[in-house]
């Protein structure tokens, strides 16, 4: 894709491997019965997007990806775990609607990717509208130099304010529903005494 | 986990970089990649590093869950108090133009810097406070 990051051969195997290897772990985790086995490989699968993204040079959401999906998520996974027990309970071997449905919406949404712009396409509409604007100007008129920042922060700071209530409010919502605090006067359950 | 030699050994010293890095990407986002989310994000995952090695007990003890709690609410209302300071001194909400230059951060560059912190503030605590609230259901991880 750039050129001056070390010829075009090497990107291409690096993206192979990475989605190769990305498809193989998402194979493994259908298959596992073991839940603790699966929860690993889907910390595993988010450190392999992660690398992805960062070989899409796109950092912040590579840091997000590796903190998040591979370590805070995997260990509330581990945390349920714990709740419940670590083999999966033998199902149908196979059944034949759900295999079609999700056929077909794999199919679509194929057929809907031809429609899109080339990727890194400079003409696609998404680099046309705003996005020249904040590539020129963001430096002079916010003073910091990343423009993720200033797009997040300062020309969209209503929708970021948004979605830190939503963090905000499913925290609340968690809080609420597992009671991280106890009712005053409340008896202390066996599981939560010191 | 805590008997386990090398693990409490390595992640002793993990730790302190661990959030030494949260707090990098929080006050150099203005100038590479990172910002308030990445920092939250990155410092929870340290918390929760020393919860699976130390027990969550101790982690309670180090992070009361009072301190998450309040940590969380407090990060939205310096996000909303930086808007409404905004309005305050006479601008729209959350229009940085309007603040004061502050150790040579122009308006915007102050506004920026106040609302990545509550960001980062609210993600961090929500997340070791979602941690918190699910481990305390079941037995130690």
């Amino acid at each position: 894709m750039d050129p001056g990051r070390g010829g075009c051969v090497i990107d291409a195997l690096i993206d192979v491997f990475l989605l190769g290897l990305l498809v193989i772990v998402a194979v493994a985790v259908g298959q596992s019965r073991n839940l603790l086995v699966a929860v690993m490989l889907t910390g595993i699968y988010s450190l392999l997007s992660a690398s992805w993204m960062l070989v899409l040079d796109a950092p912040d959401v590579a840091y997000t990806e590796a903190a998040v999906g591979a370590g805070v998520s995997t260990v509330l996974m581990l945390g349920t775990l714990a709740l419940t027990t670590r083999e999966e309970k033998p199902g149908p071997a196979l059944e034949p609607v759900p295999l079609v449905v999700a056929l077909i919406t794999g199919l679509v949404l194929l057929y809907g990717t031809l429609d899109m712009p080339a990727f890194g396409d400079p003409a696609s509409p998404v680099h046309q509208h705003v996005a020249p604007h904040y590539l020129q100007r963001s430096g002079e008129e916010m003073g910091i130099q990343n423009i993720i920042t200033s797009v997040l922060a300062s020309y969209r700071g209503y929708d970021t304010l948004g979605e830190t209530s939503v963090v905000l409010t499913a925290a609340v919502g968690v809080f609420a529903l597992l009671g991280g605090r106890r009712r005053r006067g409340a008896p202390v359950p066996e599981a939560e005494a010191p | 986990m805590i008997r386990k030699t090398v693990l409490r050994v390595v992640s002793k010293a993990l730790i302190p970089f661990i959030a030494l890095f949260a707090f990098y990407t929080q006050f150099h986002g203005d100038y590479g990649p990172g910002g308030g989310f990445q920092a939250g994000v990155i410092l929870a995952a340290g918390v929760v590093l020393h919860g699976l090695i130390f027990g969550l007990a101790e982690t309670r003890r180090v992070l009361p869950p009072r301190v998450v709690e309040v940590g969380a609410a407090l990060g939205v209302l310096v996000y909303g108090g930086t808007g409404v300071l905004c309005v305050l001194l006479g601008g729209n909400f959350l229009d940085y133009d309007v603040l004061p230059e502050v150790l040579g951060m122009g308006g915007q560059h102050l506004g920026v810097f106040l609302v990545e912190l509550g960001v980062g503030l609210t993600v961090s605590s929500v997340m070791v406070g979602i941690l918190g609230a699910f481990s305390a259901r079941g037995r130690e991880l």
